[in-house]
C-alpha cells in the first residue's frame, strides 16, 4: 500500500503506541483486499458491548486504553446488550453488567461518544454524498452507502475502532466507484404498504443474491420511499444477503435512472417482485406450538416516528397478560417519545421499551428464552426474524398492525 | 496430492484436518460461541466442532458482530486453524486479521477438498494443499 508521510509518522509512533498498532492492522486489512491506498474518514460508529465482545475482547480494550488511545474523528457506539433499568427484570447477568459498564469506561476515556444505537444514520450523524466513514453495523453501513451516497464498508468492531485511532480506512470495497455500480434490477411490481414488507423485499432479494459486492437496483416502484421504509429495506438486504449497497430509482443520489445506476453494465440480471411473491415471505414461518407471548419491534430500534405509529396501535389497548412485547429505541428517540406521549401510550398498554439496546443482542437472551418458555418470537422486522433464529425462537415475520394484535390478543393466526 | 489455487490470502502456514461445509457461515448465527460447535439448527454442519480444524465454507454470512467472535473464540482456544472461504466479506476478514487466524477466499474447487482430509494452507502462495485424503 502506498502510505502518505502522516500515515508513515503514524507508523513512526509518532502518534502513540495504539494509533500504530491500529495502522498495522489496517495495512494487513488492506492488503488483502488488494487497497493501494487509505482513505480520511470523518465518522466512525462501532460496535462494542460485551456479549459481542466476550472477556476477550474487554481485555484488549483495557489494554488499548491504557496506552492512551484516543479517537481522530467523531466515534459513536452501536445498540448494546443490557438495559440497566431493566437488568433484573430481564434476568440480566450482574457480573456481565459490570463488565459492559467497564466496558463503556474504557471507551470513554478513549473519547468514544457512547450513543448506543443503530440508528445513528437517523438520529446523529448524516454524512454527505461521498464522504468516507468506518461504519458497522450492517444496517447503518447499508444506509450510508445507498440512501446517503456516503462510503463505507462493514466495520467490525476492531476495524472500526482502529479507524477511530488513525482517522483513515483502507481504500477497498465501496469506498471505490468500482464496486458501487448496481449489478442486477429489481422491479417492484408490488404493493409494499408496511415495514415489514419493505424487510420482506429485502429478504427474498437478500437471500437469493448472497454476496457483499452484489448491488441491487430497485426501480418501477410508483411512489418515494420514506427513511424508515429504506431502513427497514437495507437492514434486510444486508442481514439475508452480507449485501452493503442497493439504488433506488429516483430515490437515492447515485440513482436519478436505472441506466445510471447500473453504469455502463449492458448485461445484468432482471428481478421482478409481486404481491404473490411477497405473500409466500408471511406465508413460509410455520406458527410452531402457536405460542403467541412473544412480540418484539427492534432490529433496527425504533425511529420516533416509528414509536409514534407503535403508540397511536397500541392506544387504548393492554398486552395479553401472561405475554411479553418488548420495543427497543436510542436514548435521544426515548425521551423525545416520552416528551410527547408516545412512551407513556406503550407502557400504558404493558408494552417494555428498552434503551440503547437491540433485542437479539441482549446478554442472557437464551436464558430468558428458556425461563419465559418462549417458542416463536414475532416481529415486524425481518432482520430481527433472520437472526434471532440462532437463539433457536421459532421467529415470525407479520406486518406492524397485526404484531399490535398478536400482542394485545394472544392469538396467532 | 491435490492444490486448490485462492485468489486472497492472509496470514501464516499452518496444517490441519478439513472440514468442508456445502452451506455459508456465520459466527454469530451458527456457531455456539462457548463450545466451538455448529449450533443452528439445520446447518449442514450441525454438531461439528471448529477447533482445531481448516474450515471450508462457501461463502459468508451475517453482520458486524463477527469482527469480535473471532477473537472471542481464540481467547477461549476454541478457534479453527484457519478460514478458506469461497466468497467472503470484511468482517470475516477483519475479525479473522485481528484474531490472528490464517483466511482466505477465492476456493471454487468444492469436489477438490472434503471434511477428514489432511489439508497445509499456504496463504503466502495463496494455495491449499491436500497433504492426505479421508
Amino acid at each position: 500500500m502506498r502510505l502518505s508521510s502522516e500515515e508513515r509518522e503514524i507508523l513512526g509512533g509518532r502518534r502513540g503506541e495504539a494509533a500504530r498498532r491500529a495502522l498495522e492492522y489496517q495495512i494487513e486489512v488492506g492488503r488483502f483486499w488488494g487497497a493501494r491506498r487509505f482513505v480520511p474518514v470523518s465518522n466512525v460508529h462501532m460496535m462494542g458491548d460485551i456479549e459481542v465482545m466476550g472477556d476477550g475482547g474487554l481485555d484488549y480494550l483495557r489494554r488499548t486504553a491504557a496506552l492512551g488511545a484516543r479517537c481522530a474523528v467523531a466515534t459513536t457506539t452501536n445498540a448494546r446488550c443490557i438495559d440497566f433499568a431493566h437488568r433484573e427484570r430481564l434476568g440480566q447477568d450482574a457480573g456481565e453488567a459490570a463488565k459492559e459498564r467497564e466496558l463503556i469506561a474504557c471507551l470513554r476515556r478513549m473519547d468514544v461518544v457512547t450513543t448506543d444505537t443503530c440508528i445513528n444514520y437517523q438520529t446523529v450523524y448524516q454524512p454527505r454524498l461521498g464522504e468516507h466513514v468506518a461504519w458497522g453495523d450492517t444496517g447503518t453501513v447499508i444506509y450510508a452507502n445507498s440512501v446517503f451516497g456516503a462510503r463505507s464498508n462493514f466495520e467490525s468492531g476492531p476495524a472500526a475502532l482502529a479507524a477511530a485511532l488513525t482517522g483513515r480506512s483502507p481504500a477497498y470495497g465501496f469506498h471505490l466507484d468500482a464496486h458501487r455500480r448496481g449489478t442486477f434490477a429489481v422491479r417492484l411490481d408490488c404493493t409494499l404498504e408496511d415495514l415489514a414488507d419493505w424487510g420482506a423485499v429485502g429478504t427474498l432479494v437478500g437471500e437469493s443474491h448472497q454476496d457483499y459486492f452484489a448491488v441491487p437496483v430497485f426501480h418501477g416502484f410508483g411512489r418515494a420511499p420514506t427513511a424508515d421504509e429504506l431502513k427497514h429495506l437495507g437492514c434486510a438486504l444486508a442481514s439475508y444477503g452480507s449485501m452493503g449497497m442497493f439504488h433506488f430509482v429516483g430515490a437515492t443520489p447515485e440513482a436519478p435512472s436505472l441506466a445510471a445506476a447500473l453504469g455502463s453494465r449492458r448485461s445484468y440480471e432482471k428481478m421482478r417482485l409481486t404481491d404473490v411473491l411477497l405473500r409466500r415471505v408471511y406465508a413460509r414461518y410455520p406458527l410452531g406450538d402457536g405460542d403467541a407471548r412473544l412480540v418484539v419491534f427492534s432490529g433496527p430500534q425504533q425511529s420516533l416516528l416509528e414509536m409514534k405509529r407503535l403508540g397511536a396501535l397500541f392506544s387504548g389497548r393492554r398486552v395479553k397478560p401472561g405475554s411479553s412485547c418488548f420495543v427497543t429505541t436510542g436514548a435521544g428517540v426515548l425521551a423525545q417519545a416520552r416528551a410527547l406521549g408516545y412512551a407513556q401510550a406503550l407502557e400504558q398498554a404493558g408494552v417494555t421499551i428498552l434503551e440503547g439496546v437491540c433485542f437479539y443482542i441482549l446478554q442472557n437472551l437464551p436464558q430468558m428464552r428458556a425461563a419465559n418458555g418462549w417458542t416463536n418470537l414475532v416481529s415486524n422486522s425481518a432482520k430481527l426474524v433472520n437472526i434471532v433464529g440462532a437463539h433457536r425462537f421459532n421467529p415470525i415475520l407479520r406486518r406492524t398492525a397485526e404484531c399490535v394484535e398478536i400482542a394485545c390478543s394472544g392469538a396467532l393466526r | 496430492m491435490r492444490r486448490i489455487r485462492l485468489a486472497r490470502a492472509c496470514g501464516a502456514v499452518v496444517e490441519g484436518e478439513a472440514l468442508v461445509s456445502e452451506e455459508g457461515f456465520s459466527p454469530r448465527y451458527d456457531l455456539d460461541r462457548w463450545s466451538g460447535v455448529i449450533t443452528r439448527p439445520g446447518h449442514r454442519l450441525e454438531g461439528a466442532s471448529l477447533a482445531g480444524k481448516v474450515c471450508f465454507f462457501p461463502s459468508a454470512k451475517g453482520g458486524i458482530a463477527a469482527g469480535w467472535a473471532f477473537y472471542d473464540i481464540k481467547w477461549k482456544k476454541i478457534a479453527p486453524k484457519a478460514f478458506v472461504f469461497g466468497v467472503t466479506n470484511p468482517v470475516m476478514v477483519q475479525g479473522a486479521i485481528f484474531a490472528g487466524i490464517p483466511i482466505a477466499a477465492g476456493w471454487t474447487a468444492r469436489g477438490a477438498v472434503r471434511s477428514g482430509d489432511w489439508v497445509r494452507l499456504d496463504p503466502g502462495r495463496r494455495v491449499v494443499q491436500v497433504l492426505r485424503s479421508r
